[in-house]
């Protein structure tokens, strides 16, 4: 079903049609990471100016001066719908999916090369238009990423929530309109466009993982994309799908008979799977570079696709465990903390296959390797929190405090950007065709591994003590105030991990221009894309048809003539 | 680098272990009936989940410097799994997870399905932008009508509730800022917002529920121990969510008495 090679062959010339509003799936992969970059920085300097406020409130900043309390949350806000869309979503699957899906699974472009396109730049329109929340009148929105209505559908419910919140709520919209168009493409490319021999179980769990998370999208952003319209009309057009009958500020509002329970349900429906859009692609390529600097096959490839596919079919029945103290019935919370504690089962899975895929290997330590060997480290810490947040009863205790916090920045933010860190060190050298310098590599991963522990583990403790999130002081709480030693202590950390992330943006730029030229596989790795020229051709096999012969993990094979057998390699008896 | 690695995340897990073990930040004291059976559930959660912890994350530091590729490294394992193992440990996780689960949840079901006691105190709890209001019914055991037309928050009290003082039922309904509680009675809330959502939290009584415009949403708690427990809103609620804060007086039931005929007093 693969597309004709001479349709791809002859690469387009002019800069705009080349760069800008290119057709090719790599090129849309490098706007898509670049844009996902813009936006970590962005989203990371918005948590800078957090930690500052939350220990120094009335620190003058230059340029910024004072930061308010309304504007902590709506710092808050956009830090976390910044960083859970344009870097968690974006980088993963829109950066890494784009170039290497069709490359991995040999195919000379996405299906729709097209819709690839608009994907992006609708993408890149959803950015600006969040980015343009902040400089309306009021101010950008202070509901918080989950924007729970009433709060969320009320303009005079606090500062910012008139025309910054619908633009919020516009940028999310625009956002799943992309996504659906990237998911579509994601399916139909893995589907319909793999190499011969390319079978489903000889994918790479790159592959797996980028195609379960465009299954996941395409369920859960259509949800998402309904509910932001009906909000905007709760918003604008006086309907009350959200909102009953409230009073603000002695005021009664137009609104009538609506359910501030709703929202939660339809945002969490979206919500939950949404964490496995930002994890499982960096379950993908963890697999993927542990298997090749272990040297070993992985350990337990169809369980891991089994436990893949697991996680992200309970991730749908479980979004109910972020709403055990919302008022819904208590009843539910039995499934839904049942289900919840299943995921915990391929989540296990996963971890034991990683241990034994390094266990008897012989592993070499380049960055990418560190940074995968940390995302397991954040998954097991990240992960063990959850069973106590999926009992209800604890949840009493737990629910909106920092202990909430510390769990998902460890398992959906900090271990995702190891994945995006361990892809990027990983893949820098087919993209760019140089490799990235190491000691700084290795520099950047052990302050960043060290700082994130140190920055997101205080927050359990918090949480334990009862520290409620989203505030922006604990001057009015006493026993909350007896906590801001430690909170003090998170704020150096933090500001300490920040500056290391400049190590990594200079070794990024320096090493795309200076850096020493890459071999065509400089890892010897075992996967397509590491068969075809650095960087690869416009049409991506150079009008050859990759035939694949063999797994994706073919390493340490007994009597092949070196101790990796590539997945083109031809037929021999000695691999499964 | 395997033994850096090695050290690093072991110190990690090491260090973080500690703090959680020495208590040096834990949960304050439980000061109600059901802390007893939380804090036990989270105890037992804890020491699974530690020794899940300590045991992946040693290994993982084990393992990276064990099988560091060196010159005199053994050749590879060319293996792709074992089918028993993973049969193995993928039931055990599954025994330990849910049957943690289904401990706790007689807790939940005692907290949330059962009605509250006879005799049971009744508090109505209203949360708005950026106070909370409690209302007892007076003797007469009925709360009096409230209208939202009626609601007017910078004058607080009865009127921050929108309480229809024309209504009899109304007339012995006495409205706080500031929550008394009999210790030992259980208390039987209703939690109302008039605004947006906000959440009643009260750490020390183990004790947290939404708020939420457009439903009455009935809980019981039983506080066993006198003194005095902070209320910080747990729900993002606006500007002011951070000051959003009150306190419980849990006293004798005899002061709560005489607190309360002094309140009915006042207001003749």
């Amino acid at each position: 079903m693969a597309t004709p090679a001479s349709v791809h062959a002859h690469a387009p010339q002019g800069f705009i049609r080349k760069y800008i509003f290119s057709l090719d799936h790599k090129v849309i992969g490098i706007q898509y990471f670049f844009l996902a970059l813009t936006a970590v920085f962005v989203g990371m300097f918005l948590s800078l100016l957090m930690r500052i406020h939350l220990i120094w409130p009335s620190a003058v900043l230059p340029l910024l001066g004072t930061i308010q309390p309304e504007t902590y949350l709506s710092l808050l806000t956009m830090h976390g719908t910044i960083m859970v869309f344009f870097v968690l979503t974006t980088a993963p699957q829109g950066g890494f999916g784009n170039y290497f899906l069709p490359l991995q699974i040999g195919a000379p472009d996405m299906a729709f090369p097209v819709l690839n396109m608009l994907s992006f730049w609708t993408t890149f329109v959803g950015f600006v238009v969040i980015i343009a929340a902040f400089f309306v009148t009021g101010g950008a929105p202070l509901h918080g990423w989950t924007g729970y209505a009433p709060l969320s559908a009320l303009p005079s419910a606090g500062p910012g929530e008139q025309l910054g919140a619908d633009l919020w709520i516009t940028s999310i919209a625009i956002f799943c309109v992309a996504s659906l168009m990237g998911a579509l493409n994601f399916l139909t490319t893995t589907l319909d466009m793999r190499a011969k021999g390319m079978t489903m179980m000889r994918m790479p769990l790159t592959v797996w993982s980028w195609f379960i998370t465009a299954i996941l999208g395409l369920l859960a952003f259509g949800v998402l994309l309904s509910a932001g319209i009906l909000l905007l009309m709760d918003r604008n057009l006086g309907t009350s799908f959200y909102v009953p009958l409230v009073v603000v500020n002695g005021v009664v509002m137009g609104h009538k008979g609506g359910s501030p329970l709703l929202w939660q349900h339809l945002f969490w429906f979206f919500g939950h799977p949404e964490v496995y859009i930002a994890i499982l692609p960096g379950m993908g390529v963890a697999s993927q570079v542990l298997s090749t600097f272990s040297r070993k096959p992985i350990f337990g490839y169809r369980a891991m696709v089994y436990a893949m596919l697991s996680i992200g079919f309970l991730g749908f029945m479980v979004w109910g465990h972020h709403m055990f103290m919302s008022g819904m019935s208590p009843y539910s919370a039995f499934a839904f903390s049942i289900l919840t504690m299943c995921i915990g089962v391929p989540s296990a899975i996963k971890t034991f296959n990683w241990l034994g895929t390094m266990y008897k290997g012989r592993i070499r330590f380049h960055t990418p390797m560190l940074y995968a060997i940390g995302f397991v480290s954040l998954f097991v810490s990240g992960g063990l929190s959850g069973p106590f947040l999926a009992q209800p009863v604890l949840d009493i205790q737990l629910h909106d405090t920092y202990f909430v916090v510390g769990h998902f920045h460890l398992i959906m933010g900090v271990a995702a950007i190891f994945g995006i860190f361990a892809a990027t060190y990983y893949w820098f050298p087919k993209m760019f065709g140089r490799m990235m310098n190491e000691p700084m590599g290795k520099l950047h991963f052990f302050i960043t591994l060290a700082g994130t522990y140190a920055i997101f583990m205080p927050m359990h403790y918090l949480g334990m003590a009862g520290q409620t999130r989203r505030y922006s002081q604990f001057t009015e709480v006493a026993y909350q105030q007896k906590l801001l030693p430690l909170q003090t202590f998170m704020t150096y950390a933090a500001i300490i991990t920040i500056a290391a992330q400049f190590i990594f943006v200079i070794n990024l730029f320096w090493s795309m221009f200076k850096g020493p030229k890459a071999s065509d596989n400089p890892w010897e790795a075992t996967t397509l894309e590491w068969t075809t020229a650095t960087p690869p051709p416009h049409d991506n096999f150079g009008g050859v048809t990759p035939v694949v012969n063999h797994g994706p993990y073919e390493y340490g094979v007994p009597g092949a003539a070196r101790d990796y057998v590539m997945q083109t390699d031809p037929v021999t008896s000695a691999t499964h | 680098m395997g033994l850096a690695l090695l050290l690093l995340i072991w110190l990690i897990t090491l260090a973080s272990t500690y703090f959680f073990v020495a208590k040096t930040w834990w949960l304050p004291a439980g000061a109600s009936a059901a802390a007893g059976w939380i804090d036990h559930q989270f105890a037992l959660t804890f020491v699974i989940m530690g020794i899940v912890f300590l045991a992946a994350q040693l290994s993982l530091g084990y393992i990276v410097w064990r099988y560091r590729d060196s010159p005199s490294a053994s050749p590879v394992e060319y293996a792709h799994g074992n089918t028993t193992l993973e049969i193995v440990w993928t039931v055990l996780t599954a025994i330990l997870f849910i049957g943690l689960n289904l401990m706790g949840s007689n807790v939940w079901a005692s907290q949330r399905f059962d009605a509250a006691e006879p005799g049971a105190v009744q508090v109505e709890v209203t949360g708005m932008q950026f106070a909370w209001y409690f209302r007892y019914p007076g003797p007469d055991g009925k709360y009096g009508a409230t209208s939202p037309k009626l609601m007017d928050p910078s004058a607080g009290g009865e009127a921050a509730v929108g309480l229809n003082t024309s209504d009899p039922a109304a007339k012995d309904d006495v409205v706080t800022g500031t929550m008394y509680l009999p210790v030992n009675r259980e208390v039987d809330v209703s939690l109302r917002a008039v605004d947006v959502i906000h959440s009643f939290f009260v750490p020390s009584l183990r004790f947290k529920q939404d708020a939420v415009p457009g439903l009455n949403i009935h809980m019981h708690f039983k506080p066993t121990v006198i003194g005095e427990y902070e209320i910080a809103c747990a729900e993002l609620c606006g500007l002011g969510h951070y000051k959003m804060h009150g306190m419980v007086h849990v006293v004798s039931q005899e002061d709560f008495d005489k607190w309360l005929t002094a309140r009915e007093a006042e207001k003749q």
